[in-house]
């Protein structure tokens, strides 16, 4: 289609947006801040570069970007505000980030690792969020990671992205593998565009890039050099930068696997690990110093081709077959018939689903906040022993220790704390306890109907079978700790 | 403005019925009737009152070749059972239902639209947009942006590439589309009265002109009492399991 390409200055409008200053300029688009009467906060205007003589897929992210973006929500995107057409002006407004990208503070990597697992959570539940929204990005990488005052992780540049249920404009058109070289997946660099795995791939590069400040296959400029990550592994980062903690190591190179069946399965698990290192079942894997061989990784590749269906999950799809199940179980009595039949729930959905993690919470009720509750009068540590207990309670369950996590929270309030869990890690599914006798509720006091009412989440309220009559005082109604 | 597209609506008064409540629920302005009003089905009259009413209202509808056949005759080249449910169709309509027949247009083009009951290419001739090949065809017949046609039941969306093949999509229904403004698209909603991909519920769509966004959707509706009602009127028994099975 023909497009007529004005030269734009500042102090241009184009559609009652003034383009006040040019701040970027790359070699497909260029970003204008942008102001307009009715618009306080800070904008920014995106245009194509467009020329005669260009290749008409030169745009074609562009246009990709202009479909999926408005259709996009939550603090992990800009806030789409406008499109202009292609017959016209293409351009798309969003509002302005601040700061700097991730490729920035990467120009200071190595990073400690302390560091890099909290830059990489916030980049994984990002991403998780965007998955949740059956968007595959598909272009993760330092340049595209900016971050709100507040902390949340932005993602940007959704020109090679797909969205569920709409035309994927790129597969159609892309005759050579569509990504940046450093950061795409095996499978992508094979035109395979359909999996969320592909970006924890990516997210494993940028993990591996914050530790060692190198990229594990490089910048490959052939689509040859690209494939050669289908059979050549990383050298693991602790060969390059031996600070790296084996826990770090273990999740990176979990990223980077060729299948991604063998990566960890969403961005929500990767974030869980990152935030509980000492969580982080370290297998060889994690302290090897060198490298699989490449016959190795071509075989993993070669079986994950073979196992490849015709017909291929959406992403909601997989993301379903890869959840966070939360377990909130109360042990300051031990062993109840409650736990068990909690336990015996958490079994079922876990042998049900084989991609699932499963986090088993209890909560220490703390008095006041502030106060020194961790060890008791006898000087025993509380929170360890409410571990050992919480361990104790799960090992019937005989879950690998790679799906499994422990988390003994804190708070004065028992029902916030299973709440602010199941939001800060993206749990899909939470199992508490239906309150069973008097005394766990005289103890605990109501926690299930705040949960059931409030959880971001699915929640099951288990109640163990009742033994005897009973007493009449509407008990079933009722609400019960964990 | 949001259109509704309700294509091939084959003289099922349940179906029809069904999808306009739905698209009146879901805030649609205006229908478009895009051919194919009668043929297979047991209420063609019912039906054309009810798309009449509709166009009078400023509703647009198209001729489709069922249409035809129910004026002029079946063709030589329509099946079996098509060709008894044209023969019988004809003796069904009154004069102000063959009028109305008789004074559609083979396509109508609007704002950026082409409403078509075939193809953009030859719409008398009745030739389908059966894949890419012909969807391309026919994209490059019209000048419009976006080409509604029906004729073939199965509900699709193609698009021209910038390279300029065409390329399909299957829509996921309640999805919403946009259809970007660089490329043009045609759009198949799919069969109101007679499906044919194994799911009974009748198909159209719902595209909103402002903010160019295309949704196609499915409707179940009583195809139970609109099979019975082609086994009791006479009708092939192979048209009323169709409408059962969906196929």
């Amino acid at each position: 289609m023909n497009m007529v390409v004005k030269p734009l200055a500042s102090g241009a409008v184009v559609d009652g947006y003034r383009l006040e200053e040019k701040i970027h300029r790359g070699s497909m688009a260029v970003l204008w801040r942008v102001t307009h009467g009715d618009a306080p906060e800070p904008l920014v205007m995106k245009m194509p570069l467009l020329r005669y003589g260009d290749d008409p897929t030169a745009i074609l992210g562009f246009e990709v970007e202009q479909m999926i973006l408005p259709l996009l929500k939550g603090p992990h995107v800009p806030r789409f505000v406008a499109a202009g057409d292609f017959d016209t002006q293409p351009y798309i407004v969003m509002e302005q980030l601040p700061g700097e990208p991730l490729s920035t503070r990467m120009e200071k990597a190595p990073l400690p690792a302390a560091e890099v697992a909290d830059i990489g959570s916030r980049v994984a539940l990002a991403l998780h969020d965007l998955h949740r929204q059956n968007l595959i990005h598909f272009d993760l990488k330092p340049g595209n990671i900016l971050f709100r005052p507040t902390g949340e992780a932005v993602l940007i540049d959704f020109g090679l992205s797909r969205l569920d249920g709409r035309p994927d404009l790129i597969a159609e058109e892309m005759h050579t593998p569509a990504g940046t070289a450093g950061y795409i997946a095996p499978e992508q660099v094979m035109r395979v565009r359909d999996d969320p795995r592909s970006d924890l791939f990516a997210l494993g590069v940028l993990l591996f890039q914050m530790t060692t400040g190198r990229l594990p296959f490089g910048s490959p400029v052939s689509v040859r050099g690209l494939r050669r990550r289908l059979y050549r592994a990383p050298v693991p980062p602790r060969a390059l930068q031996p600070d790296c903690p084996p826990w770090l190591q273990e999740i990176i190179l979990r990223c980077l696997e060729v299948d991604p069946a063998a990566r960890l399965q969403s961005a929500a698990q990767v974030a869980l690990l990152l935030q509980h290192p000492e969580q982080v079942p370290v297998s060889e894997r994690g302290e090897r110093t060198r490298r699989d061989g490449a016959f190795t990784v071509a075989g993993r590749w070669l079986r994950y081709m073979a196992r490849t269906p015709a017909v291929r999950p959406s992403v909601s799809e997989r993301l379903s077959r890869a959840p966070i199940i939360a377990v909130a179980v109360d042990l300051g009595h031990g062993e109840t018939p409650l736990t068990e039949a909690q336990r015996r729930i958490a079994g079922t959905l876990l042998n049900s689903t084989p991609g699932a993690r499963l986090a088993c919470l209890t909560v220490q009720k703390t008095a006041r906040i502030g106060m020194d509750f961790n060890v008791d009068k006898e000087g025993n540590n509380l929170h360890v022993g409410a571990l050992v207990r919480l361990k104790h309670w799960a090992r019937p369950l005989e879950v690998a220790p790679e799906r499994i996590t422990y988390h003994v929270l804190e708070a004065p309030d028992t029902a916030s704390a299973l709440l602010d869990y199941a939001r800060g890690n993206h749990v899909d599914h939470l199992i508490v306890g239906a309150r069973g006798n008097s005394a766990l509720r005289r103890y605990l006091g109501s926690v299930s109907t705040p949960v059931v009412a409030q959880a971001p989440c699915t929640v099951t309220v288990v109640r163990p079978p009742e033994r005897h009559q009973p007493d009449g005082d509407g008990e079933s109604i009722g609400t019960s700790g964990c | 403005m949001r259109i509704a597209v309700l294509a091939d609506l084959h003289a099922n008064i349940e179906a029809v019925e069904a999808c306009l409540m739905h698209a009146h629920r879901a805030r649609a302005e205006r229908c478009v009737f895009l051919g194919d009003l009668v043929g297979y089905g047991a209420d063609p009259g019912s039906v054309l009152d009810l798309v009449m009413a509709h166009v009078a209202r400023g509703a647009l509808a198209v001729l489709g070749n069922h249409d035809e056949a129910a004026l002029a005759g079946p063709p030589e080249r329509m099946d079996t059972d098509a060709r008894a449910a044209a023969e019988w169709t004809r003796t069904q309509l009154t004069t102000a239902q063959r009028d109305f027949l008789a004074g559609l247009p083979l396509r109508v083009e609007e704002g950026g639209c082409l409403y078509v009951h075939a193809n953009a290419w030859a719409p008398e001739r009745w030739g389908y947009v059966q894949g890419v090949q012909a969807a391309e065809r026919s994209l490059r017949a019209t000048e419009r942006r976006l080409t509604f046609c029906g004729h073939v039941h199965q509900p699709a969306l193609y698009h021209l590439t910038p390279s300029g093949h065409a390329a399909r999509f299957e829509p996921v229904p309640g999805t919403a589309i946009p259809l970007g403004s660089r490329r043009r698209w045609l759009a198949v909603p799919g069969s109101v009265g007679q499906s044919r991909d194994g799911n009974p519920a009748a198909c159209y769509a719902l595209f909103d002109d402002a903010a160019g966004v295309l949704t196609y959707y499915r409707v179940p509706y009583d195809h139970e009492a609109a099979a019975a009602k082609v086994l009791r009127a006479g009708l092939p028994p192979r048209l009323a399991s169709r409408l059962r099975e969906g196929g």
